[in-house]
């Protein structure tokens, strides 16, 4: 059995046993550090475990961290399937956090959810549209148009705020009742927590991916450009308005990524100092789980529950939370060199064969 | 010892598949040893395990009588094992000598000295007559030359048993020329060769012995000398294999391709095919022969709507298809087998039925226009793998996994299924075995007589004359000359090419 395993970690459908390995890695070397900066180890992980599942609160937040986390995760994946890097997820969540969040002020009645949704899928399939165009029209990599976007997004955002939508302090107003996605049902359900129906949508958007890609016309041509854009044209397909439209789906799922808090977690969009980081963790969802609609959201809910779980670490076990961004950052860094992995394993293999 | 390399009873399996069972290969000091086998018998698999890509799961390596376990590519370098592979492994935008160098690059400090690193290269393509320019960068020189350099490469590691996997498929005439000369060389210096080809003729006229394998299993070894190309190909095939092309006259009618002072610039703007005019009829094969780089790639291309037309008309059955899109061109009876299987034939990371749907997975039924109908898709994939041969485990294996020959076998089943009206056949038969070649020729022949138009392009004159009902000589972007392919032979398409006029009453 572990054989089959080790062989099948030597092949290309590593599956499951590379990510597992670099989450395990990735632990080890955080207690490593905690043992180095004087905690316990045992101490620490328990409090963080606790953290997620041991008290019905913490478990709500983690499956509302995950949603946005979902949603990011799928826009990258979503991009990189076919051959993009899109690292303006953060630009397109911010945008489409703010579209969904005015929508939902100024818009009431039955279709007002609806319409404000859409409208952070618009906002983020432009703020998307725009590296996509860049890209195919004029070969400008998309790396640097989507990086250049984040920031225009950030201060356009701010600025509307600031000057159009400022309602007290740093925010907006609450979005219509109409148009909220929090629910009294599943806040009471998880000791009021902020857990809304955007978890759903998530869940929800994760089918949609793996429909589009896996069994739609759209999809098989998206996947063949990422892979061979020579072969693509060769078979009559139109390498530029696929890329852009992959760029457009991507910044989509983003902006709806952004329209959960709008509309679920907030109420509200606010002026932002910083960046949210929600898009940039959603690179490290989408390496961990291997750009798959199962593997995102596994890898969101590992995330999830470390981000949740660290509070609970520091008030219990006394870690600095940071150690919780270093156990994400060495997971990453693990998954990032799988190869090493792999080697490993295929010498491992090796060993057991000449004996 | 007398053998450099023995393989004893070695067995590599692939998921669903024995890619080799229980081979012994056995090579002597200073010999050019062949590996001959059908597509997909092992032939690339058993070669990667030499040089210690693939781990066997049974079986041992002996270099120089001693028993090694080459578990990386590293191992085999240090045991003087070099390889040329069958795709090359170059980095496009680096010159000659750094892809040498790259991986043992000699430093002085700690900077690479690329000085006395051009000098070496210099002194190691003189002694083996291997010409290359050590500073031009690899994406500006032909097939030929980034051969030299994997040559080069493993020679400037040390190497002195070589392994070459199919070097010859990709070459033109006269470089294969230039390749013999240069193993002869090596052979003088004291290297010992291991060739891949499917080519009898070259096995008859440089190798030394030959070992067969037939679906991964060893079939044995011969002296050259006491074989010849049918016995040799009967035991790699498991029959006979008729050399001769079998077909009738052709009966020609209407033309189907018609293409008027066509012009059409290549990559740098420079007019490489030069207002030609080529009409093919239904119920012909129309070869056209030329030495490569004389606007063959081009023209195909422009045919297909992968490259711009400066200036012409080009239609198919009476419909002007200049300057459409690819998929307007597919759609009006057009199909097209690439020269560059790897460049625009396949989708190497989709499986081997995704790919055999490359032109259809859009039309009814395999598609509503939105939906895929995977069930449909693969259902007609299983048909064609079956009806074309196609060694694969099965129609979701990925298309990387399939060995070269068995991924143009899927590429030619996609594009004769269609039946086009026009179908254009470029290297239709490139790193194909001789069954496989005897069998598309065949298939070709068949669409011939269904009343379809070929055009085959092809660098091997035999094929060309073989197959071929007229031939088209192309010299420069024109067509020079038409000649019947039953009253002209090798000699004399060769001075045409080469941009000679025909000779008054000859032939
Ligand atoms: N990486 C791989 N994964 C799975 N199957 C493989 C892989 N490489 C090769 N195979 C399978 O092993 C068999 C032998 O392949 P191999 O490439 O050695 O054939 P070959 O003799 O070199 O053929 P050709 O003349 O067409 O190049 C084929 O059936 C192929 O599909
Ligand atoms: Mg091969």
């Amino acid at each position: 059995m572990i054989k089959r395993l080790l062989v099948g970690a030597r092949g290309k459908s590593f599956g499951l046993i590379v990510p597992l390995i670099a989450i395990a890695f990735g632990f080890i070397a955080g207690g490593i550090i905690m043992l180095l900066s004087g905690n316990n180890p045992i101490l620490g992980y328990t409090a963080l475990i606790q953290g997620v599942f041991g008290d019905m609160y913490y478990f709500g937040e983690t499956l509302r961290m995950m949603t946005p986390l979902i949603l990011s995760g799928l826009a990258v994946a979503f991009a990189f399937r076919t051959g993009l890097l899109n690292i303006g997820v953060e630009g397109q969540l911010i945008v489409g956090w703010l579209a969904a969040v005015v929508v939902g002020i100024y818009v009431d009645g039955p279709f007002a959810l609806v319409l404000a949704i859409l409208a952070g899928a618009v906002a983020g399939g432009l703020w998307g549209f725009i590296p996509g165009l860049l890209k195919a029209k004029y070969e400008v990599h998309e790396v640097i148009v989507t990086i250049m976007m984040n920031y225009i997004a950030l201060h356009v955002s701010n600025h509307f705020i600031r000057n159009y939508l400022l309602a007290s302090g740093q925010r907006t107003d609450f979005v219509n009742d109409s148009a909220s996605l929090s629910s009294p049902f599943l806040e009471a359900l998880t000791d009021y927590s902020r857990l809304h129906w955007g978890f759903f949508i998530a869940i929800f958007a994760c089918v949609v991916m793996w429909f589009i890609l896996w069994k739609t016309n759209k999809g098989y041509e998206l996947r063949a450009v990422g892979y061979n854009k020579n072969a693509s044209s060769y078979a009559g397909m139109n390498v530029k308005t696929n890329i852009i439209l992959s760029m457009v789906i991507s910044g989509a799922f983003a902006g709806v990524g952004g329209a959960m808090e709008g509309l679920g977690t907030y109420g509200y969009a606010q002026i932002l100092s910083g960046f949210t980081n929600l898009g940039f963790d959603g690179i490290a969802v989408a390496l961990l789980g291997a750009s798959t609609s199962v593997g995102i959201f596994l890898a969101a809910f590992l995330f999830g529950g470390l981000k949740i779980g660290a509070s609970n670490m520091q008030s219990a076990a006394g870690v600095a939370p940071e150690l919780v961004e270093i156990v994400i950052a060495l997971i990453i860094f693990f998954v990032a060199s799988s190869y090493l992995i792999r080697w490993i394993l295929g010498r491992l293999q090796q060993n057991k064969e000449e004996k | 010892m007398e053998y450099v390399i023995e393989m004893n009873n070695i067995r590599k399996e692939f998921p669903g598949i024995v890619a080799n069972d229980n081979i012994t290969l056995q090579v002597k000091q200073g010999e050019i040893h062949a590996l001959l086998g059908e597509n997909g018998a092992g032939k690339s698999t058993l070669m990667n395990v030499l040089f210690g890509l693939y781990q066997p799961e049974k079986g041992e390596i002996k270099v120089r009588g001693e028993k090694v376990a080459i578990t990386d590519p590293n191992v085999a370098n240090g045991l003087g094992i070099g390889m040329v592979h069958q795709h090359f492994m170059l980095v496009q935008k680096f010159t000659v000598t750094e892809n040498i160098i790259l991986g043992s690059e000699p430093t002085k400090g700690m900077n690479i000295d690329i000085r006395k690193a051009e000098k070496d290269v210099a002194a190691i393509s003189e002694q083996y007559g291997l010409r290359v320019d050590p500073r031009a960068k690899i994406e500006d020189i032909s097939v030929g030359m980034q051969q030299r350099v994997e040559i080069l490469k493993t020679l400037y590691r040390g190497a002195d048993i070589l392994i070459f996997d199919e070097p010859t498929a990709a070459l033109t005439p006269q470089e294969i020329k230039e390749l013999i000369q240069i193993m002869k060389n090596l052979i003088k210096e004291g290297k010992s060769i291991i060739l891949i080809t499917h080519k009898l003729k070259e096995i008859m006229s440089v190798c030394d012995r030959c070992t067969v394998i037939r679906r991964g299993r060893g079939i044995g070894t011969v002296d050259v000398s006491d074989t010849d190309e049918n016995k040799l190909a009967a035991m790699m095939v498991g029959r006979e294999v008729s050399f001769s092309v079998e077909k009738g006259p052709a009966k020609p009618k209407d033309s189907v391709l018609s293409i008027r002072n066509l012009t059409v610039e290549d990559a740098r703007g420079v007019k490489a095919v030069n207002t030609l005019n080529l009409e093919a009829r239904a119920g012909e094969i129309l070869g056209v022969a030329g030495v490569d780089g004389n606007g063959q790639t081009e023209l195909i291309e422009a045919i297909a709507g992968l490259r711009k037309v400066t200036d012409g008309t080009i239609s198919v059955s009476g419909q002007n298809i200049t300057g459409l899109k690819p998929r307007k061109v597919t759609e009006s009876g057009v199909g097209h087998i690439p020269q560059d299987r790897h460049k625009h034939g396949l989708v190497l990371d989709f499986t081997i039925g995704e790919n055999i749907l490359l032109q259809t997975y859009y039309q009814k039924p395999y598609s509503n226009n939105t939906v895929l109908n995977y069930t449909k898709m693969y259902e007609k994939a299983r048909s064609l793998i079956e009806e074309y041969d196609v060694r694969t485990p099965n129609e979701r294996t990925p298309a990387r996994a399939l060995s070269g020959g068995n991924q143009q076998k899927a590429i030619i089943a996609r594009e004769v299924d269609r039946s086009p009206d026009l179908l254009i056949a470029a290297q239709p038969t490139r790193g194909l075995d001789v069954g496989a070649i005897e069998f598309i020729h065949s298939k070709l022949i068949e669409e011939r007589d269904k009343g379809k138009a070929v055009l085959l392009v092809s660098l091997e004159l035999d094929e060309v004359l073989n197959v071929s009902d007229r031939i088209a000589v192309i010299y420069e972007g024109q067509i020079v000359e038409i000649v019947d392919a039953a009253k002209t032979n090798e000699r004399e398409l060769g001075l045409l090419m080469a941009g000679g006029k025909r000779k008054e009453g000859e032939a």
